[in-house]
């Protein structure tokens, strides 16, 4: 069967003009992801995550190897892949409603059509009755939820998300993971998730790719087992704590490596 | 509390201005130099019935409305340019840094030999005093806009067009608003030296007779007309720009 | 090739738009494109042609500056007293304004008291009170010097009271633990933080300071850089006009660059300032 996403081989190099020196992010990665799936991307912090998850949206052209979306190379970004950003981005002169049909008017879609269906997603990721405030009268928690329907009302191929909990508390992360399950429970997308949380990537995830340190390249993947639906006290479980336990090595070498590396 | 400070101010204000008409009525300063509260308003009274006066108000009032319309027409699309293509701002840079740095009312001499002293050499100074701020206020919004906004609308495949419509128009409102303020400041100044400089009618010619016939009255008058209008556009400006950015938390916060 | 113009296009470009529009400029004034266009217009070319009066000509004003200032010097007499009502006029805005904004900014009630005054003054163009003046103490030196403090003693006394309104509340807090008495929290807090504030002001002070020099000297025919281009504007002498011009912008400028440069070296200590 043709995975949903493939990267092949997927090598991004920079010339860094100060010192003239080239700087590889991303050394050959290669990564499929059926249609369906959720699969988490960790690693060390700097291994290039969120600079791969650009050149698969195509916001960042690669220096080699390329990217299939159902079996077709894409270079650039289009209808068929949308990004969650860490940074929920809203526009601040716009209502809810208008974020998130931005991507909809993007797409030529009509005004009438575009409300129809971001009210249908607004009460989706649960803010029925928010259509016309301002992201200023929202908590960080609500703007990421608008930043989610923003994303799923192109009906994407494929999710993109980006470290979207990074900047919230951790109760609220917590929340927004339960919510998150739900929604894919419901819309069924094909996820690719970065994260730098271990057991959050375990928690949301069918698969969970660990990422080697720079220069980023794909080091294991590793199958989440635990059957769904997961409420929350699953992470507390003990399966849950030897999956979290066997990434955590697997990215504290490369960690330790490159501690060692720095300061030699 | 909240009163205090109206009761502060506005105390000190109307002190201020019993200890004027006090000096003025006892002799203590002689009024044909300073004139009073109480001669002024009559004074005010008495103008307001006179055809002249009005027509001074006229001839100032279009020099001020069309200089000042004038600027916004051309300084806002001209500094939307500037701030989209670096090409035209590197080409035009040097025009707009040397007009800003010439005081514009030095200009005047040239603008009446070229425009004579009727009112198109006073609205050529209101322009020229108004634009500078507009061009660079809209270029510097284009500038500051946030690149993570560019992203997102990248990756829901804005065209160009749509990202100048939807994200760097709405986000230069805040800098225009604000060259529109300061360029109003610039284009009431310019009326006034305008007319001080050389014209026949006028409010700035009116206060300069004044002065020259030790008409006190008349020449506070003046002034307090152009007080008046620098805060009633200001005022007009800032309910203006609460219309178009209600959706900021802190419009109107005091500044 | 084409790396190199990329590295510098913002300079190329520059100068190249401004070497344009002197050729232009100059053509004008020589009939360069009136005698192209000729053999296409006819007559009417001869429009392209403009009298220097009207718009003199950078060969022209290049050849008067060279004549006023080193040749018959007439320019530096202006220069020095226009310079001398200035720097009169700036050091009394200072003098008046800092005092008046610390303190302002300090009292909330001296603040409230001044507060009104300090609108109307902001909204008024401070210029219309120049026949006052006059009326007052003459066209002489005085009013000039007065309508220079009345313009540039605003954006001073402003700088200065949010210098006071903006400091740190957390530096504050500290000298108090410390049982810092008022004044010892002034000097040692709020002074040297009020510095970028100053300077700031001072930039503004300086660029409404200049208008004053050209609109004080509107009126009598004592010597200045003002009167100097007010004179020969009503003699129809356009390329003295734009010497002067010239000269004050570019005086304007070397000042205003000056205190930036001054602002940046102040400035060293902070991670990245808002401009």
């Amino acid at each position: 069967m043709t995975p949903k996403l493939e990267a092949q081989d997927i090598r991004l190099a920079y010339l860094q003009p100060r010192t003239d020196t080239q700087l590889v992010a991303l050394n050959g990665v290669n990564l499929q992801v059926m249609d369906g799936e959720f699969v988490a991307i960790v690693g060390p912090s700097g291994c290039g995550k969120t600079t791969f998850l650009s050149v698969v949206d195509g916001l960042i052209a690669a220096t080699g190897g390329r990217v299939l979306v159902d079996g077709e190379v894409v270079t650039r970004p289009g209808p068929d892949r949308a990004v969650v950003f860490q940074d929920a981005s809203l526009l601040p002169w716009r209502t809810v409603l208008g974020n998130v049909r931005y991507g909809l008017e993007c797409l030529g879609v009509g005004t009438r059509e575009a409300d129809a269906r971001a009210e249908k997603l607004i009460a989706l990721v649960g803010l029925p009755g928010f259509e016309h405030h301002y992201p200023h009268e929202l908590s960080g928690g609500m703007q990421q939820r608008v930043n989610l329907a923003r994303a799923l009302v192109v009906d994407p191929k494929i999710l993109l998300m980006d470290e979207p909990f990074a900047s919230l508390d951790a109760q609220t992360r917590e929340l927004m993971q339960e919510e998150l399950t739900r929604i894919w429970a419901q819309a069924r997308k094909t996820v690719l998730f970065i994260t730098h949380q271990i057991d959050e990537a375990i928690y949301l995830a069918d698969r969970v790719v660990v990422f080697s340190g720079r220069p980023g390249k794909v080091k294991d993947s590793i199958a989440v087992d635990i059957e769904r639906p997961r409420p929350i006290g699953v992470k507390r479980q003990a399966r849950f704590h030897a999956l979290e336990d066997r990434i955590w090595r697997l990215i504290d070498e490369d960690v330790k490596t490159k501690a060692r590396v720095e300061s030699s | 509390m909240k009163f205090e400070r109206l009761l502060i101010g506005g105390g000190t204000l109307v002190g201020f201005l019993l200890v004027w008409e006090l000096c003025a009525d006892f002799g203590a300063i002689n009024p044909l130099f300073i004139s009073s509260p109480s001669r002024i308003a009559q004074t005010g009274a008495a103008l307001m019935t006179d055809p002249d006066f009005w027509n001074d108000v006229r001839v100032s009032a279009r020099e001020f409305i069309f200089g000042y319309v004038a600027a916004i027409v051309i300084g806002v699309p001209l500094g939307l340019l500037m701030g989209t293509s670096r090409r035209l701002s590197y080409i035009l840079a040097p025009f707009v840094d040397t007009l800003n740095a010439v005081p514009r009312v030095t200009l005047l001499p040239l603008l009446i030999i070229w425009f004579g002293i009727g009112i198109w050499s006073k609205v050529a100074v209101v322009f020229l005093g108004a634009v500078i701020p507009i061009v660079i206020s809209a270029l510097s919004g284009v500038k500051t806009n946030e690149a993570r906004f560019l992203a997102m609308a990248r990756s829901f495949t804005a065209s160009r067009a749509k990202i100048f419509a939807s994200i760097v128009l709405p986000g230069t409102v805040p800098f225009i608003f604000t060259g529109l303020k300061y360029a109003a400041g610039r284009a009431l100044l310019g009326v006034v030296v305008g007319e001080l400089y050389a014209s026949t009618a006028g409010l700035g010619h009116m206060i300069a007779e004044a002065g020259n016939m030790f008409q006190t009255d008349t020449l506070f008058f003046g002034v307090l007309i152009f007080t008046a209008t620098g805060l009633v556009v200001v005022a007009l400006l800032d309910r203006l720009e609460r219309r178009f950015e209600r959706w900021r938390p802190s419009v109107g916060a005091a500044t | 090739m084409k790396r190199l113009y990329l590295a510098h296009e913002r300079a190329i470009l520059g100068v190249a738009g401004v070497v344009l529009f002197l050729i232009l400029w100059e053509g004008f004034e020589r009939g360069w494109w009136a005698a192209l266009l000729q053999p296409l217009l006819g007559s009417q070319a001869a429009r392209f042609q403009l009298k220097p009066i009207f718009i003199s000509s950078p060969t022209r004003i290049a050849s008067m500056a060279f004549d006023m200032f080193f040749v018959t010097g007439s320019i530096w007499k202006d220069l020095g007293w226009s310079s001398l009502e200035f720097t009169v006029g700036i050091a009394l805005a200072f003098a008046i304004g800092i005092p008046l904004g610390l303190a302002a900014g300090w009292y909330r009630r001296f603040n409230y008291a001044v507060e009104p005054f300090l609108t109307a003054l902001n909204a008024t163009p401070q210029v219309a009170f120049l026949p006052l003046l006059i009326l007052w103490v003459g066209t002489g030196l005085a009013s000039r010097v007065l309508i220079i403090v009345l313009l540039a003693v605003l954006p001073v006394a402003i700088s200065a009271l949010a210098a006071v309104r903006t400091v740190d509340a957390r530096l504050v807090r500290v000298a108090r633990s410390f049982s810092a008495g008022d004044a010892l929290l002034f000097r040692s807090i709020i002074l040297p933080s009020a510095v970028p504030f100053l300077l700031a002001g001072a930039r503004l002070a300086v660029g409404r300071g200049m208008i004053g020099i050209v609109v004080g000297e509107i009126y009598g025919s004592a010597a200045g850089i003002g009167a100097m281009i007010n004179q020969a504007g009503s003699r129809f002498e356009t390329d003295k006009v734009f010497v002067g011009v010239l000269t004050i912008a570019a005086a304007g400028v070397a000042l205003v660059e000056l205190i930036r440069h001054i602002e940046r070296r102040v400035d060293v200590w902070r991670p990245q300032a808002a401009a």
